[in-house]
């Protein structure tokens, strides 16, 4: 029997949870205000950094939680980038909800999709894998140039006002508002999910499939669904990056693409939806900076900076420092 | 009584070895079997074999008089057939809290939800917290399992287990690793599960075996060399003859 503090601690224990989900939003809200004022002129870089920041997160939920390794992972922002372009440029649905939602749902098909072919295979064959699959999806692409323009990408995108009422405008603010919202809701969504009792099954499968199958869970089954779960996200991302830029290139379904959105992910730090988030945000912001102030020199410096985070700080640099205040936290309590 | 467990004829080889020889078993409800044998006489692949860890070359297991062979691990534990590892299997990074959680919730096809949490179902927490206390980890359950002590891994591993309610329970060696001051929580544990389950324990400490089964089965070289009471089994000629070759052959090499 749970006695009586027990019981308290259980509701101790969801006030606490929910205090720190309330802090997560507070920062990325705080952050997109100061970016808001802080960079008025570079609106469409931080819009794209949300849009990217979806599929890292898109990323984390197989990779970081599950332990899926996926260089293909593009694919699923690809399907949501296409798949809302599609919508307003050759059926005239140009409502941003409506796009986001054709988003999700083409990212979530291309998660069953690439799900159920990568997770036939383990380790190394999984790895090549998925990257068959984003060349297919990227050549696929290329020759449907009716539908997604080919090489020339998919023009003509024109969303119309969000709920009626606020226009996209030239200077990317309402787009920035979108997505800023955008992220709070999934990165909502997403805690939710990956501390439920789903959440822990994928975060078992990870560390021990024999261990979930001995308790009789589904690991392939459970993997799938959360493949669908991340092609929504990864979706949404596409989707938001659509809206945004009203373009859609065959960058947004590369292997460049999905290769650095492991780059951010191991950056900021696996199985933790924060790592993903610092992840994102300091490899664009930094990549930014040094090819503005090193436009001859700016990859070696992303790559020496790149060694020095997986030499130094192995966690991410999200998982390295949770992981040094914890430490701290325990010796002196 | 009818069988609830039934082995036939299984049979595995490891490259040229045969590590399983046409082996054999069946248990009632209510059975307390032993299954010993020297060092590599293939009892955890005996377990493996029955789970679905492992394919066999020949035989078959039925389950609740229905034929399992052919199905995998999942469905088998589904269907009650529920067993523990020698070396222990847990997930390093989570707590003891979340491994019964997990398994209560697995046990009751509630392990698939997504808008909900361990934390706020009141009967998943008593009910794990009552399994970790019976086994005397209940003080850990916040901590990570990559920071207890192996011993207290190991009373995890059965926690799973018990907590799965299995009607066939396969237990690998639950007490070694187990330091001599909790094997009394692991024998308590065991006594106390449900009466009409057929529990079958490996296990190399004769006095846990002697005053756990009812049945003694010795595996010696992937065969069953004897299959009857406690009583009998210390004065069977072959039993002796195996454990004393496997010592003497030990002693040799060393
Ligand atoms: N996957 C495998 N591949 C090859 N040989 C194996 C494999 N698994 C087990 N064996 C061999 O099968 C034999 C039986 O091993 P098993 O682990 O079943 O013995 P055991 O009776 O459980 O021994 P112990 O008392 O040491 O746990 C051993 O000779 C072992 O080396
Ligand atoms: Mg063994």
């Amino acid at each position: 029997m749970l006695s009586g503090s027990d019981t308290l601690s259980v509701t101790g224990d969801r006030r606490a949870r929910l205090t720190r989900d309330a802090i997560g939003v507070l920062v990325i809200l705080a952050l997109g205000i100061a970016g808001y004022f802080l960079f008025p002129n570079n609106l469409a870089l931080l819009t794209r950094i949300t849009a990217i920041a979806l599929l890292v997160l898109s990323l984390d939920l197989v990779t970081g939680y599950c332990g899926v390794a996926t260089l293909g992972h593009a694919a699923l922002f690809g399907a949501g980038a296409y798949g809302a372009a599609i919508a307003a440029a050759h059926f005239g649905i140009a409502d941003p909800i409506a796009m986001l939602a054709v988003g999700i749902i083409a990212g979530s098909i291309a998660g069953l999709v690439s799900g159920v072919v990568v997770l036939r295979a383990h380790g190394l064959p999984q790895l090549v894998l998925s990257i068959a699959i984003i060349h297919l999806a990227h050549e696929a692409a290329n020759k449907a140039s009716g539908w997604t323009g080919g090489s020339d990408g998919l023009a003509g995108i024109m969303p119309d006002a969000v709920f009626g009422l606020w226009q996209f405008d030239l200077w990317g603010r309402t787009a920035y508002v979108f997505g800023i919202v955008l992220l709070i809701v999934v990165f909502v969504l997403l805690r939710q999910i990956v501390r439920s009792p789903f959440g822990m099954l994928c975060r078992g499968i990870r560390q021990d499939p024999v261990r979930i199958r001995a308790m009789g869970g589904s690991v392939h089954g459970t993997l799938v669904r959360m493949y669908i779960i991340s092609g929504a996200v990864a979706g949404a991302g596409g989707a938001l990056n659509a809206i945004s830029t009203q373009v859609v290139g065959l960058d947004s379904l590369s292997f460049t693409l999905s290769a650095e959105a492991m780059v951010m992910l191991v950056l900021g730090g696996t199985g933790s939806l924060y790592g993903a988030l610092i992840g994102t945000l300091a490899f664009l912001w930094f990549e930014d900076v040094v090819s503005a102030a090193n436009p001859f020199h700016w990859l070696t410096i992303v790559g020496a900076l790149l060694i020095a985070v997986v030499l130094f700080a192995p966690k991410g640099l999200y998982g390295s420092l949770a992981s040094y205040f914890e430490h701290r936290g325990r010796k002196n309590p | 009584m009818t069988a609830i467990f039934d082995v036939r004829n299984l049979k595995k080889t490891f490259g040229g070895l045969v590590v399983t020889n046409d082996v054999s078993l069946s248990m009632a409800p209510g059975d307390r079997v032993a299954l010993i044998g020297p060092n590599g006489a293939g009892k955890t692949t005996f377990v493996n074999l029955v789970t679905g860890n492992i394919l066999p070359n020949a035989g078959s297991v039925m389950l609740c008089g229905e034929d399992v062979t052919r199905l995998g691990p999942t469905q088998r534990v589904r269907r009650g057939l529920v067993r523990s590892f020698q070396v222990t299997r847990l997930f390093p990074e989570m707590t003891p809290e979340e491994h019964v959680a997990l398994a209560i919730l697995q046990r009751e096809g509630r392990s698939g939800r997504m808008f909900a949490s361990h934390r706020a179902m009141p009967d998943v927490m008593q009910e794990g917290h009552a399994l970790l206390s019976r086994l005397g980890i209940a003080h850990l359950a916040r901590h990570r399992v990559s920071e207890i002590a192996y011993g207290q891994q190991r009373l995890l591993e059965l926690a799973l287990a018990l907590a799965l309610k299995p009607k066939v329970l396969l237990l690998d060696e639950p007490a070694a690793g187990v330091p001599q001051s909790d094997t009394a929580r692991i024998e308590q544990a065991i006594a106390d599960l449900p009466s009409d389950l057929a529990v079958l324990m490996i296990e190399h400490d004769m006095d846990l075996v002697f005053r756990f089964a009812k049945r003694v089965v010795v595996l010696a070289a992937g065969e069953i060399i004897f299959d009857g009471s406690p009583d009998a089994v210390t004065k069977d000629a072959r039993v002796r003859q195996a454990y004393l070759g496997s010592y003497a052959d030990a002693r040799s090499v060393a």
